[in-house]
């Protein structure tokens, strides 16, 4: 039933410019319903900019937009306006009152009135029924602060639906989900496409374009550069196009298991963290990584990787146990001390723990080797300076300028940036990386890898946690799960590259595996 | 990367000043006066004789002080409400340790030595609010307030035992203790204001080129991916705090060494707020804090020269427009500038 004609949401000759920076060069695009339609192209491409203007989040500089075939005034557009026509959007970072219930949530800001008061019982049906329709669950009176990443989503999804759309933008929806939940939310993605809505998807993750979305449009540098059926093409074709050139999506690497005879570097022994409420998010863990070797850690979110490698840097105090590096006791060491003694660390959190967003390039190369850099005439701005250039070179950064501010860098960049200081540091020996490539374009990602990889080589250990299995399984020596605050198990060598290891991770971390 | 940022601040200044004094011509001609007139007056009576340049400078020294304080304070991300108790007891402290010298102590002990007891006193005020920060988490904001109430309890309190009799202040500090004045046509300006600009390089030096000074940086701007690099985060805290107290502290230095020579119930007073607002239209950057405590010196001290003429409230008006104006127009200019990338 749609004909070339009904496009729901058209774009064309788009531009949008930040500064001196077109975000969106004309851009033309069509959305039709019934199809899930797939943006894709590297951090900073303009997905989310163009998605933005279509929103009326942004105005465009140039361009028409036409909403159900109605051309929309620039100077007039508003959220307001797209939702009025049917335009729902989801963002990436979720924006709900915690302290909220569900049902309240979604009616804010358009609070349906029953005899001059606040009708909840209404809506709250009506969500109920939405949640149903959709597979979409999520207790309406249930506070939004209790509820899971994944549930949260839900609402945010629900509230865009329940104000009724046509069009559906979701902006990185799987950045912050499981696994289980992303094939989860794409069940309920592709029903909606099912049932006549336009499904928009901002994304990255190319085996996602090709599961879920028939169109694909490739954006690069602020341009639309191919529009491709996203259920003939294969991950590479649109990994070309997105960067491009060609990636490799799978970095080459030598036999798997760490060199004979290697040396231990750092040994956990009983490790216990307690969570602020007194229950052990960690609990009598005990690991070994050697020198030259790649420990991976999986597990679904929130099992204690986070608080495990947390206490193994000292940002989190440990309630028992033992942490050494090559011989020497950490446990009683401020961060400082052990960053001296010989730990870098990657951290989950970027923006709020790896860099300053505020300082510049070579400020933030220098965060945590600042005593290097310190002379007797203070901070030695010059040597920083070449340091800094010499970094952000082989740490291919862009820009490679010591002096840009680093809030201005995508994230694949700004991770290379901290990547770059942490593999710097003169008495590394250990690395310490958690999720290095979360919300990392694909261009990055094969830098990180390949970063990681050669780290082992100079005889660093690497403690790798991941939510990304084939990550894991890319890159591992061997791969520790954790479940529940424990190691529930481990693949090591040849079990990795055995068919099935992913299902078998898979197993342990949902804690079916038993001890192995 | 630097001279997009100058540029910018000198834009905000520029648009503040001359709303400022469009403001004020407002009123000055409500008033049934000459803006140009008064204007004419007003620079005149400051910087148009080295007496008038001597007032201002002796004026704008313990603003230098306290926007140095609090600049620095929220360099490390904190909010220093308290330079103005900070500043009292400096003073309080200077004047004791001056008194209670050997008449004959040379300048070269004596000096030192109530310089900083007056650094000390406003340190010890200043690093309270932070240790309770870094220790309970209990916000600076609050407590600097409350600390400025018991400071001005605690001069009443101890006044009471140690200001002269039927008086109000205390006995006079010993020649050896006394600041020199400028020399500038018998104006109040002494050696303070020299220490004022030594201690204004060398918040510029700490903040710009030292280790402890860049971890303070990191710290304001993100305490998490400080503590991540190593920096102590809660030691960093405290030794923000007491560093603005110390600077606070030395307020005294002007009225009490380098002018009275004695320390006087409500010395000073005002100074610490204003310390707040020189911060703000110095932008946190230590020139800045100079040249803005001569901005507002020199409208202090104007002031009084065009009182025969218009109220001398006039130039509270032109202090308060300035102000906002800062805010306001940094705010759009900031806005304007977008954010860079999606």
């Amino acid at each position: 039933m749609s004909t070339t004609d009904d496009a729901v949401l058209a774009l064309s000759g788009v531009s949008r410019a930040f500064g001196a920076v077109l975000a969106n060069d004309r851009v033309d695009l069509r959305v039709t319903r019934g199809h899930v339609h797939a943006l894709v192209g590297e951090n900073g491409a303009g997905k989310s900019t163009l998605m933005r203007v279509a929103y009326g989040e942004l105005r465009a500089d140039g361009g028409e937009i036409r909403l159900k075939g109605e051309l929309i005034p620039r100077e007039r557009h508003s959220p307001r306006e797209a939702i009025r026509r049917g335009v729902g959007m989801v963002h990436q970072h979720f924006m709900l009152v915690p302290t909220l219930s569900v049902v309240e949530n979604v009616v804010l800001g358009r609070e349906p009135l029953r005899r001059g008061l606040l009708d909840l019982a209404g809506p709250a049906g009506a969500l109920r029924e939405l949640s149903r329709r959709f597979g979409l669950e999520v207790e309406p009176r249930a506070r939004v602060e209790e509820l899971s990443v994944g549930e949260r989503q839900r609402v945010e999804i629900l509230r865009v639906l329940w104000q009724g759309c046509d069009v559906l933008i979701l902006d990185e929806p799987t950045a912050v989900l499981a696994p289980a939940e992303v094939r989860r939310l794409f069940g309920v993605l592709a029903d909606m496409a099912a049932s006549g809505l336009a499904v928009v998807l901002i994304t990255h993750k190319l085996d996602e374009v090709c599961a879920l979305a028939e169109r694909v449009t490739v954006m690069r540098q602020g341009r639309v550069v191919d529009e491709l059926d996203g259920r003939v093409v294969s991950a590479a074709t649109i990994a070309r196009a997105m960067v491009g050139r060609e990636v490799l999506l799978r970095v080459e690497r030598g036999p798997r298991g760490a060199p004979p005879g290697a040396a231990t570097l750092l040994r956990v022994d009983g490790l216990r963290v307690t969570r602020g409420e007194g229950t052990d998010a960690v609990s009598d863990l005990s690991l070994v990584v050697k020198a030259g070797e790649i420990v991976g850690l999986a597990g679904v979110e929130g099992n204690g990787q986070r608080e495990l490698v947390e206490a193994l840097v000292g940002l989190r105090p440990q309630a028992a146990g033992s942490i050494s590096l090559a011989g020497r006791e950490l446990s009683r060491l401020g961060v400082g001390e052990r960053l001296a003694a010989g730990l870098g660390h990657v951290p989950e959190d970027r923006l709020a723990r790896g860099l300053v967003l505020d300082f510049s390039l070579e400020e933030n190369l220098a965060l945590g080797r600042q005593g290097e850099f310190c002379g007797w005439f203070g901070l030695d701005r010059r040597r920083l300076r070449v340091e800094a250039i010499r970094l952000l070179a082989e740490g291919d950064v862009r820009p490679a300028e010591p002096l840009a501010c680093a809030r201005a860098l995508s994230g694949g960049n700004q991770q290379k940036v901290v990547m770059a200081r942490e593999l710097s540091r003169p008495a590394a020996r250990v690395l310490l990386c958690a999720q290095p490539t979360r919300g990392v374009d694909i261009g990055a990602i094969e830098h990180i890898h390949r970063g990681i990889l050669a780290a082992r080589g100079r005889g660093v250990g690497v403690l790798l946690a991941s939510a990304d299995l084939p990550e894991l399984l890319a890159l591992s020596d061997r791969v520790l799960v954790m479940f529940k605050g424990r190691v529930a198990g481990q693949l090591a060598g040849a079990e990795l590259d055995a068919p099935g290891a992913a299902e078998r991770l898979g197993e342990l971390m949902t804690g079916a595996g038993g001890a192995t | 990367m630097t001279r997009a940022p100058v540029m910018r601040e000198a834009l905000v200044l520029g648009i503040s000043l001359l709303s400022a004094m469009a403001a004020g011509s407002l009123l000055i001609l409500a008033l049934g006066e000459s803006p140009a007139h008064v204007y004419g007056l007003l620079l005149r009576s400051t910087w148009g004789d080295s007496y008038g340049v001597g007032q201002v400078l002796f004026k704008s020294t313990p603003l230098i002080f306290t926007g140095l304080s609090v600049a620095l304070a929220f360099r490390a991300g904190l909010f220093n409400i308290g330079a103005e108790g900070q500043l009292m007891l400096g003073g309080l402290a200077a004047a004791l340790v001056g008194a209670s010298l050997p008449a004959g102590a040379p300048a070269a002990l004596a000096l030192p030595l109530v310089v900083l007891a007056a650094a000390l006193a406003g340190a010890v005020w200043g690093a309270i609010p932070g240790v309770l920060r870094a220790c309970f988490g209990a916000h600076e904001v609050i407590n600097t307030i409350m600390l400025n109430f018991l400071a001005a309890a605690l001069v009443l309190g101890l006044g009471h035992e140690v200001f002269l009799p039927e008086t109000t202040h205390t006995a006079l500090v010993v020649e050896g203790a006394r600041l020199p004045a400028l020399g500038l046509a018998g104006s109040a300006a002494n050696l303070s204001f020299i220490l004022a600009l030594v201690a204004a390089a060398a918040v510029w030096f700490y903040l710009a080129r030292a280790r402890r000074g860049f971890e303070l940086r990191a710290v304001g701007l993100s305490p998490g991916a400080a503590e991540n690099a190593g920096v102590r985060v809660r030691a960093t805290w405290v030794a923000a705090m007491a560093t603005a107290g110390a600077l606070a502290g030395l307020v005294g230095c002007n009225f009490v060494l380098g002018y009275k020579h004695y320390f006087e119930e409500g010395m000073g007073r005002g100074a610490g707020f204003m310390g707040i607002a020189v911060a703000l239209l110095g932008r946190g950057h230590p020139l800045g804090v100079v040249l803005a405590a001569l901005l507002l010196g020199t409208l202090s001290h104007g002031g009084m020269a065009v009182n025969a003429l218009v109220p001398k409230e006039l130039v509270d008006v032109l202090q308060a427009v300035i102000i906002l104006a800062v805010a306001a127009s940094s705010a759009a200019l900031d806005r304007g500038a977008g954010r860079a990338g999606q």
